[in-house]
């Protein structure tokens, strides 16, 4: 069996999952981990949206907070299961993707980019002031989703961190297998077409609004999946997941690892949510470190860390 | 040459747009035949690219009519005349840049190789088999240009020569009726001009229409049924190679070395 770029990424991802725990000095790291696998699958949707699309979204974090709330109100309001209403809150930030991107993904230019800062703003703002239902800044409890009980019962008996450990990291490499089957697939080509010339996408006949369109609804079901695996993990939620900073902070992992990239995105999430738990200093100075990460990314490494880093291999290799 | 009498398969009507004040095309007509090579040409700047982007939806005619196999087709997006087979390549190139030469050819595929996103999502046997159908016929098209070895590099990388060669091999992806080309032959060598004017005359003889944009006037003469000529967006002359190149208006238009080609093969 050849090994295509595909197989690569996802037998790296899996080693990585599977190995790391053994060098953890404490169990707190399997939660910083977990973090990492929630962070890594919202910039994979990034890569989705914008690597393989080319469009810039500044409000995916409100899609992050409408599938984290979903597992904090619909188990209560609605009597859902907690692994259903992760599914609900996928569908309506479907649903909301496809509304909000519609109208905007036909005019040309950075119209979207313009929009989803409104949109992520909008979501905020909800979860903020509608305290009636979302309890407002403090934050809300979550239902435990129940599933590690389920595995204690066939025998598996996992801490709450490690559970929560393995579970994302097996999201992530779903997630990463269905972005990557996407990326070489007729509608992943027409995408990856589009970015490089819109023009020529459409002489060959790619409808490019609509695939546009695709593209931001797939990247808006990543992110509210990454929101409710956050929420349930944590077993709270507070209107922070739906934040500016956290859109923000979606595009700088993406775009530091190499946002043509599903493993240099993951790498780039892994990066910047390792270091806030390394450098406690970097807590006080987040938002300056990610404006600077991103202006040296764009002077420095315009592709990325690991697409600059294979590059330079593969020069001295030949 | 002589036009054949077929139907006709693609029909400009009295087009014209105007950028600001300027009239860049105005009251343009002519008609084109399957199996048939007609060229614009004309000087630079007499509007010849914007009358290809008008014919393939890329602008909105400011007036007149394109029919295209009898159906008005005008102001449509060009993804949808794609469908009804309208196909063609840029002055400018518009490559796909950062992806594979031979990927480039693929996207030519597009509305054959295209399916429920759900199946690409989930990699189903269904999408992988239409991926690998594309794939096949862009290999025998690049080979057919001459690119076959260099599917796998970055398109990107390739000479302007290449890149010519790669979206022509892109257009006939399509499988077009109408084709049309502007400048295929520019910024390529001899040997690739001919081989480029080869592959023009066996496309047409296949049965699809060809409108030819080409400075290379022996190219020109050589292989149209039809010229029209433009000179400051308005049709100066049209008529068989012979008569458009004893024509006293497009020598005036032309003047110096062009003129010369004109009458060397005329
Ligand atoms: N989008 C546009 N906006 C404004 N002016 C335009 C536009 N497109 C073309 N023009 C103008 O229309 C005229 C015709 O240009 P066009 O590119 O069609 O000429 P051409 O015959 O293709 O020339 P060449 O042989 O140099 O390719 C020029 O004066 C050009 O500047
Ligand atoms: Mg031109």
């Amino acid at each position: 069996m050849r090994i295509t770029p595909k197989l690569a990424t996802l037998l790296v991802l899996a080693a990585l999952v599977a190995i790391t725990p053994f060098f953890f000095p404490s169990g707190y790291y399997y939660r910083v981990g977990a973090l990492i696998f929630v962070n890594g699958i919202a910039v994979t949707g990034i890569v989705i949206l914008t690597g393989y699309a080319g469009q810039i979204s500044l409000g995916h974090a409100g899609f992050a907070g409408i599938g984290g709330y979903a597992c904090a109100l619909a188990p209560v309001h609605l009597g859902l299961h907690p692994a259903l209403a992760v599914v609900l809150g996928a569908a309506v930030s479907a649903l909301l993707a496809y509304l909000v991107g519609r109208p905007i993904l036909r005019l040309k230019g950075y119209y979207l980019g313009v929009a989803t800062l409104g949109f992520g703003i909008l979501v905020s703002m909800v979860l903020n002031n509608e305290r009636d239902l979302t309890r407002g800044p403090d934050g809300i409890d979550v239902p435990e989703l129940g599933l590690r009980a389920l595995l204690k019962d066939q025998g598996l008996n996992l801490t709450n961190g490690e559970f929560w450990y393995f579970f994302c990291g097996i999201c992530l490499i779903l997630g990463a297998w269905i972005a990557l089957n996407l990326h070489d697939s007729p509608a992943g080509r027409a995408l990856r077409a589009l970015h490089g010339s819109e023009v020529a996408a459409r002489t060959v006949g790619i409808d490019v609004a609509r695939m546009k369109l695709s593209a931001f609804v797939i990247s808006a079901v990543y992110a509210s999946v990454s929101g409710s695996l956050l929420a349930l993990q944590n077993k709270f939620i507070t209107p922070d997941v739906a934040g500016f900073m956290h859109s923000i902070e979606m595009v700088t992992m993406a775009v530091l690892g190499g946002v043509g990239s599903v493993l240099g995105a993951i790498l780039g999430a892994g990066i910047l949510t390792l270091l806030p738990q390394v450098l406690t200093v970097f807590a006080e100075y987040e938002q300056m470190v990610l404006g600077l990460v991103m202006v040296l990314v764009m002077i420095f490494l315009r592709e990325g860390l690991l697409p600059s880093i294979l590059r330079r291999l593969r020069g001295r290799g030949e | 040459m002589t036009r054949t009498d077929k139907e006709t398969l693609l029909a400009v009507e009295g087009l014209g747009i105007a950028f600001g004040g300027l009239k860049a095309v105005n009251d343009v007509s002519f008609e084109v035949k399957p199996g048939e090579v007609v060229s614009i040409i004309g000087p630079n700047g007499a509007g010849k690219t914007t009358l290809f982007n008008m014919i393939s939806g890329v602008y909105r005619p400011g007036s007149g009519r394109v029919r295209l196999g009898g159906e008005d087709v005008t102001g449509m997006a060009p993804h949808l005349l794609a469908r009804r087979g309208m196909s063609r390549t840029f002055q400018n190139l518009q490559i796909f840049q950062s992806i594979t030469v031979l990927e480039n050819a693929v996207t030519g595929y597009h509305l054959s190789e295209r399916g429920p996103i759900l199946a690409d999502l989930l990699s189903l046997p269904s999408s992988r088999r239409r991926a690998r159908a594309a794939e096949t016929g862009a290999r025998d098209l690049l080979a057919r240009v001459g690119l076959e070895r260099a599917a796998e590099r970055e398109a990107g990388n390739l000479s302007y020569g290449s890149l010519k060669r790669l979206e022509i091999a892109r257009a006939l992806a399509l499988d077009p009726k109408v084709l049309l080309l502007d400048e295929p032959a520019a910024g390529c060598n001899a040997v690739e001009t001919e081989e480029i004017d080869h592959l023009i005359a066996e496309v047409a003889a296949s049965g699809v229409a060809i409108l030819l944009v080409e400075h290379d006037m022996k190219m020109v003469m050589r292989i149209s049924n039809h010229i029209v000529v433009l000179d400051h967006g308005e049709r100066i002359a049209e008529g068989d190679p012979a008569m458009v190149s004893r024509d006293p208006a497009v020598i005036a238009a032309y003047l110096g070395a062009d003129a010369e080609g004109i009458h060397a093969d005329g």
